[in-house]
């Protein structure tokens, strides 16, 4: 497989599960506000540092609301809104047709222009709700013919670990993110002690639904939902498929299949191994945000390794 | 829209449906009656069915001038265009024909020039050619072919018969919308097809890709071939991309190809790999910056050197051009006699050429009468349509062929056949040509029909989808008792 390819298939799978994950959020964070009973705690701004995009927000918007908001993640021309990135993805696939399975690409293209299309739905709940749903799916369908229709040769182990980095850096950011508002709250003199414990079930679970992991949580965890238990499900469980260790453990397995693996088969373990030996509790009590940013820089280290081993000419 | 052949009135053209108003022609009879019986709701559907499935399915083409909307849809019309499968079995070995002799005059202007020894050709007409490679001089390519993939443009004129309107030999492109009408087509008309023997059009990337293969250097079951493309920013990406796809090929471009010891490697995630055969996508001058134009970034420094030592093969070959230039075109007949011994089974246009003094003269006083098409032009450009020009641009072409006349071909404007399309509110009748597309590496294969584009502008005789052209499917269908072509 070319070098080129490979740099693009493996874009085009980070592209779309961004995409999908940015809808995910955007969809359970205007729900989650409607039930918080203090909307002053948890806002806007929160969800604009989830997707690590402040700076750019910040130069196009002035304030963080919700249509600002919406259109920004939805519509908006720059890198981070959900449009800009399925023009991406389909920029990708368009050139890597060739190895890629016609219908995939055609569904890619298809969603493209409804993103395009449906900029205008940003303002009104209903209607965003509507896309956001369309999104999610699309892409769901989209990954779903790439399993059924690509041999698992290297195309589709670059399509895996696009996919499985992109989501393990994204539940990565959600747990970031509910951990350090839980914080906030708690050492908050004027939030009322009360209502703690019915606002951080509603985090949590807000936290779960965006990553389709309420159902599983249930089943895995049998009692009252807890930052805790969330947190260790969302890091630690090896059966959800958006747990952080599951997907680390998909991109160890499907490197067997490409050539020169080896750097980033190390880094792969040692990010897995560290996360396997982190203590939850503890980390809950203090230093989870910290433990999050080492996991960060872990992947990074990771996209740059498989870029220096696989995409980049070498003569 | 409801379609009344007995309003729909070719005039004085060739229209290749319908004879006169309400009386179609008999092979389109079946065609013309399912298109009468569609009502207006029907034809909008299909209409809208066929618009959607282009964009589903990716089919673009880009334009150059277009700046920011590199990619655009690509303009289809509905109604299928119907050629009988005896007269194309005629063109077809024309067709053929042309190409084999085009291939031998290659061959002996790189390889001896008997050509000129024998008089068929002045010697200047050819080694002063912007497309003579005098580097390609004694190189032996597998076949003794130059030319493999070749795209001849016909028209049918008034009294419908098949001409030659030029040969590309350097990168005719189209075949991919030829191949993708034909998908769209099946979506929207499968009714159709119930009733009608339409020779299929599928096997070409298969042709293709056997052809390709049989130029390989090493001798082994699986030639690594490659297609090269200058990139997503190229009119004919999407057909770079399908081709390869349907091969199963790679689509290279420049920067993922490397020469080492004359040897030709991709750059793939487990090292250099080396390639036995590119079918390349980009023009001669842009091969190899080591060799030809310094300033390309398109081509793969090196790659002219491993083909002259045989350890690539190249399709086109480089130099194949020299056959694909409007004046050497008006020889070709000649070539047939010279080179098979065999009476053209294709018209040419009759053609006027500049450089001779007589031909010269006559162009020059009947510039209002005739087209003049610079000699080394594709894609339309630089033509001059004397019927329709103003006086000004009649006056600045007679100072560019007297500037020069090599470079300069007249011929008498051809009243192109027409064909219908669905318009706004009714079927028209618009001026269509044809390119199908030919095969030559140890066999030789033509596409049964080819390429149908048509002039969407009314009156209008450019086609070019650069240009406000579209396309059609193109159907060569077998009547009762008809053996399959070419079998």
């Amino acid at each position: 497989m070319l070098s080129r390819v490979a740099e693009r298939i493996y874009w085009q799978a980070r592209y779309l599960e961004r995409a999908e994950n940015t809808a995910r959020l955007l969809n359970v964070f205007s729900n989650l506000l409607l039930d918080l009973p203090d909307r002053t705690t948890l806002g806007w701004n929160d969800l604009v540092r989830i997707t690590g995009a402040s700076e750019i927000f910040v130069q196009h918007y002035q304030n963080a609301n919700e249509t600002n908001l919406a259109r920004f993640l939805i519509s908006d021309p720059c890198n981070v809104s959900i449009s800009a990135m399925l023009a991406n993805a389909r920029e990708n696939a368009r050139t890597t047709r060739e190895v890629m399975p016609t219908e995939a690409f055609e569904g890619i293209n298809e969603l493209h222009y409804y993103a395009q299309s449906a900029a205008g739905k940003a303002d009104d709940r209903s209607a965003r709700n509507e896309m956001l749903e369309h999104v999610i799916e699309s892409c769901q369908q989209i990954f779903g013919m790439l399993a059924g229709a690509m041999s698992r040769d290297a195309g589709y182990a670059f399509v895996r670990m696009g996919r499985a980095l992109e989501r393990a850096d994204m539940v990565s950011r959600m747990v970031d993110v509910g951990a350090r508002k839980l914080f906030a709250m708690l050492e908050d003199p004027a939030a009322p002690p009360e209502f703690a414990e019915t606002w951080q079930g509603i985090l949590w679970m807000s936290v779960l639904r965006s990553q389709s992991a309420y159902q599983m949580y249930r089943q895995h965890v049998r009692r009252r939902v807890n930052g805790e238990d969330v947190v260790c499900f969302l890091l630690h469980n090896e059966e959800f498929p958006r747990a952080v260790i599951h997907n680390l453990t998909t991109v160890s397995k499907v490197l067997p299949r490409l050539p020169n693996h080896g750097e980033v088969a190390e880094l792969v373990n040692l990010a897995r191994v560290e996360l396997k030996h982190s203590h939850v509790p503890e980390l809950v009590e203090h230093g989870l945000p910290e433990r999050i940013d080492h996991l960060q820089i872990r992947f990074a280290a990771i996209h740059d390794a498989i870029s220096r081993t696989w995409f980049l000419p070498r003569v | 829209m409801q379609i009344d052949w007995q309003s729909y009135d070719p005039g004085a053209f060739h229209d290749e449906v319908i004879k006169r108003p309400g009386a179609p022609r008999s092979i389109a009879a079946d065609l013309a009656g399912y298109l009468e019986s569609l009502d207006r709701q029907a034809l909008d559907e299909k209409k809208l069915a066929a618009r959607l499935a282009i964009k589903t399915m990716g089919i673009s083409f880009t334009v150059y001038s277009d700046g920011q909307n590199i990619d655009r849809e690509w303009p289809f019309d509905l109604i299928p265009r119907i050629i009988g499968a005896r007269e194309w079995e005629t063109t077809r070995r024309g067709l053929e024909q042309r190409v084999r002799a085009l291939n031998c005059f290659i061959h002996d202007v790189y390889n001896g020039q008997k050509v000129f020894r024998d008089r068929i050709i002045d010697p200047a007409l050819i080694l002063d050619s912007a497309n003579f490679r005098p580097q390609c001089v004694g190189i032996q390519p597998r076949h003794k072919v130059w030319a493999h993939i070749c795209g001849t443009d016909l028209i049918r004129d008034e009294n419908g018969r098949f001409l030659v309107l030029e040969d590309n030999l350097r990168v005719p492109s189209g075949v991919s919308y030829m191949l993708e009408n034909r998908r769209v087509t099946k979506r929207v008309f499968p009714e159709l097809f119930e009733n009608h023997r339409i020779l299929p059009v599928t096997e070409y990337t298969q042709e293709l890709f056997d052809m390709l293969a049989s130029l390989s250097p090493r001798k082994q079951a699986y030639p690594e071939i490659a297609v090269l493309t200058p990139g997503i920013y190229n009119s004919a990406y999407f057909e770079h991309s399908y081709l390869a796809q349907r091969m199963g090929a790679e689509l290279v471009e420049g920067s993922d190809l490397v020469v080492e010891d004359d040897q030709v490697y991709m750059r793939t995630i487990g090292g250099l790999s080396r390639v036995d055969v590119i079918y390349r996508r980009i023009d001669d001058l842009f091969l190899d910056p080591a060799v030809f134009n310094p300033e390309s970034v398109l081509g793969v420094p090196g790659l002219f050197q491993a083909w002259l030592k045989g350890n690539v093969s190249l399709a086109n070959a480089p130099g194949a051009g020299v056959a694909d230039d409007k004046i050497v075109y008006t020889y070709v007949p000649d070539f047939i006699k010279y080179y098979l011994d065999e009476d053209p089974i294709l018209p040419n246009v009759p053609s006027y050429r500049c450089c001779n003094d007589s031909e010269r003269s006559h162009v020059l006083a009947n510039l209002d009468k005739l087209v003049v098409k610079p000699a080394n032009e594709s894609g339309g450009y630089g033509m001059l349509m004397g019927p329709q020009a103003s006086a000004a641009e009649r006056e600045e072409f007679a100072r560019r062929i007297k500037a020069n006349p090599r470079n300069y071909l007249a011929q008498p404007l051809i009243s192109l056949s027409t064909v219908p399309i669905l318009g706004e509110h009714s079927a028209e009748p618009r001026h269509v040509d044809l390119r199908p597309f030919i095969l030559q590496g140890a066999d030789s294969y033509v596409t049964p029909g080819g390429l149908t584009r048509v002039a969407l502008v009314k009156g209008s005789y450019v086609v070019n989808s650069s240009q406000g052209g579209g396309s059609k499917d193109t159907w060569v269908v077998m009547g009762e008792g008809d053996a399959v072509p070419g079998s």
